[in-house]
């Protein structure tokens, strides 16, 4: 692997910058003669626009202009939309109403745009925002997605009846119902899964500059795929055709899934820049944070596991009910659906699954892919059941989950996916090795003593990465591609520089995969620079998200360096007078194979741009591109304990230990995937003890819109992890890699919940366990 | 208007603002140093966290009149002579940053930390005062090794010296 190739613990490229303060964010970005917006927003859930005065705020102090949602119609600039079609089981599409940049008409939700300020200072736009006077007709509000499908409930889309956006199923319903019917045992529940608000901490931030000489426009934004982004606003919200915009999205302060998306805001400060003749800058505070950014999760499901007189599973019926929010997000109609139902087979052997999904408008913020996204509502789910089974069959939760793993592959389910590879067994006796499983009695019995509930719950999850082929997910509504791009530019001094479609927003790409062109070409990784997020630099790419970058973003560069490399032994050949297949690549030389004759990488890419001397018919120049569209999604799988003690007097949990056992594939840098880990177990305890996005159902109020009142994991909420890997390669992508960025998200809340309902002996608990709900349930059960 | 005077990473420095400029905004917008940053409203997140005459403050809880005559490191100032400071190291050796956006605040509160705790750090001191700096990216677990390992090593040179 050598000292900064594939498998080394290399320390990041990119830190330097980050740890001296001179990450260049988007709010950091100044240009000459720029102003600042504020946006007007809806203090009503729900209401009609019936009046808009703005004469007052315009002309006030330090205020370039005012815009609201009438102008931005007669400037023809569209509606947002959401990129997958899904269809009914009745055939018939997803009712998407219409969601306009800044509303018009009606407001849907608290945070909905209806105005940009645009002034000197951010202060002076604030000012003016407080000014400007709207006129609202308040409509009655529904929030909670169960009761919006109920009759007589307010109607928030026209193009939605009784606030359906579809009624999705997948699977054998007929097959689950007969196998349920002639079951040994039913283990049925009532699953929640929390409404959480991402939060990366840098808030979103957008820059529009209108260079009217040229009638093009750049956007700095917080994305996790400007490509998609510069697609978007040009071929559905009339921004401006794809060739007039350049979109940037530099360093960006994590994402999770909610940097994906195109939101209002970047549309609406392009445009302003253009009406106002200014670069127009908007960042989000952390209440608009909170207001605005798309939520994630948010199901209410019911199950019935079914088994066989042997404890094997039969069959699997869920039925979902998904809250969107008030408005189609991008990706919105893909996370209960196709990222969801497509992994209920879990790490077993199901021969009937059914699930059906309907997915519901409610008077709250758009719902969308939050680390995860869908798969962590489906391992919620089961793992939850699984526990429970076990807990009602009497058999040991590890022994029922063993009973049912797949253990052959490849593999298909009855839900679409063709698992590849795993050994699901491995993570698992890795994990109960780590945790001392077989101790844990003595140490319950040693809390016992001290007045301490202690608990131990698993959780075995399968998650699906780097969504693929395009074909395929083409025809499961997608209305993008899925593959990724790169390209590999030799300089003439042999130093190199990786164009890639993905976008790194903490995932240390600059590192990682100048690993993988330093193993592959044995030069240093400070000579190679990884060059991502500007539309003007990279050709095309489709960006970061469903841990996508490593198996389907770096094999781009595979890709493209096979290329690269064909050509300079061909360089070298010619210049070796040697035959091109005796060439190889060692130690940043190309040498013969056999020989100690050799030429230096730095000559041969001399060679190439001097093109003094190179084989007859060859063009000058080494450099590459590439397109890699994959032959499957990957399947990275794993095995999560937690241990708990819980305070019977306070309902206080304490988490003792928490062990990770992942299979990742092969794997580039294990200290950047460790962190990876790290973080998706802190979002998913965050989500399993402290997190949930509040709407007060009356007036449809965000109550958790600060610091002050949603529950973000602190230090000292968290324990140190114990975090291992036990691999199988994936056969479908050249490194092996199946992706580890969302995995501890995944898997580990069930785990937590397993624990603490195993330590209180009461199995009816929601997310997240707040100490208030575990006394309460714990109080109950006695 | 304000007209405002400090020492910022030894240089002097002045600016004119509103009078309701937050510190953190000063150091933004006046001074062009844009390490230091906002991420929450309720001086919750710590991603504004600068030394202010010695005491680790957060930059957005103080007007920046307030500051005035003051002498202020931020990240910016931290690194000497080019050569990043132990705990500026500790993160990149441990891998205690992702994303980078809380890493300023971060690292000043582990600065500011290792200098009233000294070498006598453990995991349960570090936790606890990291209360009010809050990560979305590292679940903590590095950041709190790299600390360890800092105040380890400048405990130890401390000790050395003296």
């Amino acid at each position: 692997m050598g000292v900064e190739g594939i498998g080394a613990r290399v320390a990041r490229k990119e830190d330097k910058r980050f740890l001296t303060g001179k990450g260049r964010y988007t709010d950091d970005m100044t240009v000459p003669g720029m102003k600042y917006a504020v946006f007007v927003r809806s203090p009503h859930a729900h209401a009609r626009i019936t009046g808009l005065e703005k004469t007052a705020a315009a002309a006030m102090p330090g205020v370039i202009d005012v815009l609201d949602g009438q102008q931005l119609l007669a400037d023809g600039i569209g509606n947002l939309i959401c990129g997958w079609m899904i269809h009914s089981r009745d055939g018939s599409p997803m009712k998407m109403g219409a969601w306009r940049p800044l509303a018009n008409k009606t407001v849907r939700y608290v945070g909905d745009a209806v105005a940009i300020v645009v002034a000197d200072s951010v202060a002076a736009a604030r000012d003016a925002a407080e000014a400007v006077v709207v006129d609202y007709e308040p409509l009655p509000v529904v929030t909670d997605p169960v009761k919006a499908l109920e009759a007589g409930q307010p109607q928030i889309h026209p193009e939605a009846p009784g606030n359906l956006i579809f009624d999705w199923e997948l699977g054998d319903a007929a097959a689950a119902d007969q196998a349920i019917a002639g079951a040994a045992h039913v283990t049925e529940m009532k699953i929640f899964n929390n409404r959480l608000s991402p939060n990366p901490m840098e808030p979103r931030s957008t820059l529009g500059i209108y260079d009217p000489g040229d009638d093009h426009y750049t956007c700095y934004t917080t994305s996790q795929n400007p490509h998609l982004a510069r697609l978007v606003m040009s071929a559905f919200y009339n921004v401006a055709p794809e060739n007039k915009l350049r979109v940037v999205a530099p360093d960006v302060g994590g994402g999770f899934g909610s940097k994906i998306y195109i939101y209002p805001e970047e549309i609406v400060c392009l445009w302003a820049s253009k009406r106002t003749g200014v670069p127009v800058k908007w960042t989000s505070d952390r209440t608009e944070a909170f207001l605005t950014d798309a939520h994630g999760r948010d199901h209410v499901s019911t199950v019935k596991m079914a088994f066989d007189g042997n404890s094997r599973i039969t069959a699997l019926k869920v039925d979902t009910i998904a809250n969107l929010g008030a408005y189609m997000s991008l990706f919105s109609s893909a996370v209960p659906t196709y990222l969801y139902a497509t992994l209920l087979s879990g790490q077993y052997d199901i021969p009937a699954i059914h699930a059906n999904v309907r997915t519901v408008y409610t008077n709250t913020a758009p719902v969308d892919a939050y680390r995860g996204a869908g798969r962590p509502e489906a391992t919620y789910l089961l793992e939850r059941t699984m526990e429970t089974a076990a807990r009602e069959l009497g058999i040991s939760p590890a022994e029922l989950r063993r009973i049912n793993f797949i253990r052959s592959f490849p593999h298909q389910t009855p839900v679409i996916m063709n698992y590849d590879a795993g050994d699901y067994d491995a993570s698992l006796n890795a994990a109960m090795a780590a945790a001392d499983w077989d101790g844990f009695a003595a140490r319950k019995a040693e809390a016992e003593q001290r007045g301490m509930k202690r608990g131990i719950g698993m959780s075995c999850y399968i998650e699906a990465c780097g969504i693929a082929p395009s074909a395929a997910v083409g025809s499961l509504g997608a209305g993008v591609g899925l593959w990724e791009s790169a390209e590999v530019r030799v300089n003439a001094v042999g130093t190199i520089e990786v164009m890639t479609g993905s976008h790194s927003h903490g995932q240390g790409h600059e590192t990682t995969f100048a690993q993988l062109v330093a193993d592959r070409l044995g030069v240093p990784i400070d000579s190679v620079n990884i060059v991502h997020g500007d539309t003007d630099k990279v050709q095309m790419g489709m960006g970061t998200y469903g841990s996508r970058s490593g198996a389907v973003g770096m094999s781009a560069i595979v890709k493209a360096l096979d290329k690269v490399e064909a050509k300079a032994k061909k360089i070298a050949a010619h210049l070796m007078e040697a035959d091109e297949n005796d060439v190889v690549v060692e130690n940043g030389e190309l040498k013969v194979a056999g020989t100690d004759r050799s030429v230096p990488w730095s000559q041969v890419a001399l060679a190439a741009y001097t093109a003094h001397n190179l084989p007859a018919g060859m063009e000058p120049g080494l450099k590459e591109g590439a397109f890699y569209d994959p032959a499957n999604f990957t399947f990275p799988a794993g095995c999560y304990i937690c241990e708990v003690e819980v305070d019977p007097e306070t309902g206080q949990t304490k988490i003792v230990q928490f062990v990770a056992a992942d299979d990742f594939g092969n794997i580039i840098n294990p200290m950047i995937v460790e962190g990876q880990v790290h973080g998706g177990l802190a979002q998913g305890i965050g989500q399993a003890l402290l997190e949930g996005v509040h709407y007060d159902p009356e007036s449809g109020q965000l109550l958790t819109a600060s610091y002050m009142d949603y529950a973000m994991p602190r230090a000292d909420d968290l324990p140190s992890f114990n975090v291992s890997t036990s691999n199988t390669p994936c056969p479908n992508n050249p490194l092996g890699i199946k992706g580890c960025g969302e995995a501890g998200a995944i898997g580990s809340p069930p785990a937590l919940i397993n624990a603490i309902t195993d330590a209180i002996g009461h199995n009816t608990l929601t997310m997240p366990a707040t100490p208030q709900k575990v006394w309460a349930v714990a109080n109950a059960a006695n | 208007m304000a007209n405002i005077r400090m020492t910022v990473n030894g240089r002097q420095v002045s600016g004119v603002c509103d009078d309701r400029t937050l510190l953190v905004h000063f150091i933004r917008e006046n001074l062009g140093l844009t390490g230091t940053h906002v991420g929450c409203d309720t001086t919750q997140c710590g991603a504004c966290v600068v030394d202010m005459d010695g005491q680790s403050v957060k930059s957005c809880s103080i007007l920046a009149a307030q500051a005035a005559g003051s002498t202020i490191t931020t990240i910016e100032g931290l690194a000497q002579n080019g050569d990043l400071h132990p705990v500026q190291e500790a993160f990149k050796a441990h891998h205690g940053l992702q994303c980078g956006f809380c890493t300023p605040g971060m690292v000043m509160t582990a600065v500011d930390m290792i200098r009233r705790h000294g070498g006598n750090l453990d995991e349960e001191t570090v936790r606890a005062e990291l209360e009010g700096n809050i990560c979305r990216c590292t679940g903590y677990h590095n950041i709190v090794k790299a600390i360890l390992a800092a105040a380890a090593e400048m405990g130890g040179s401390r000790q050395a010296a003296e």
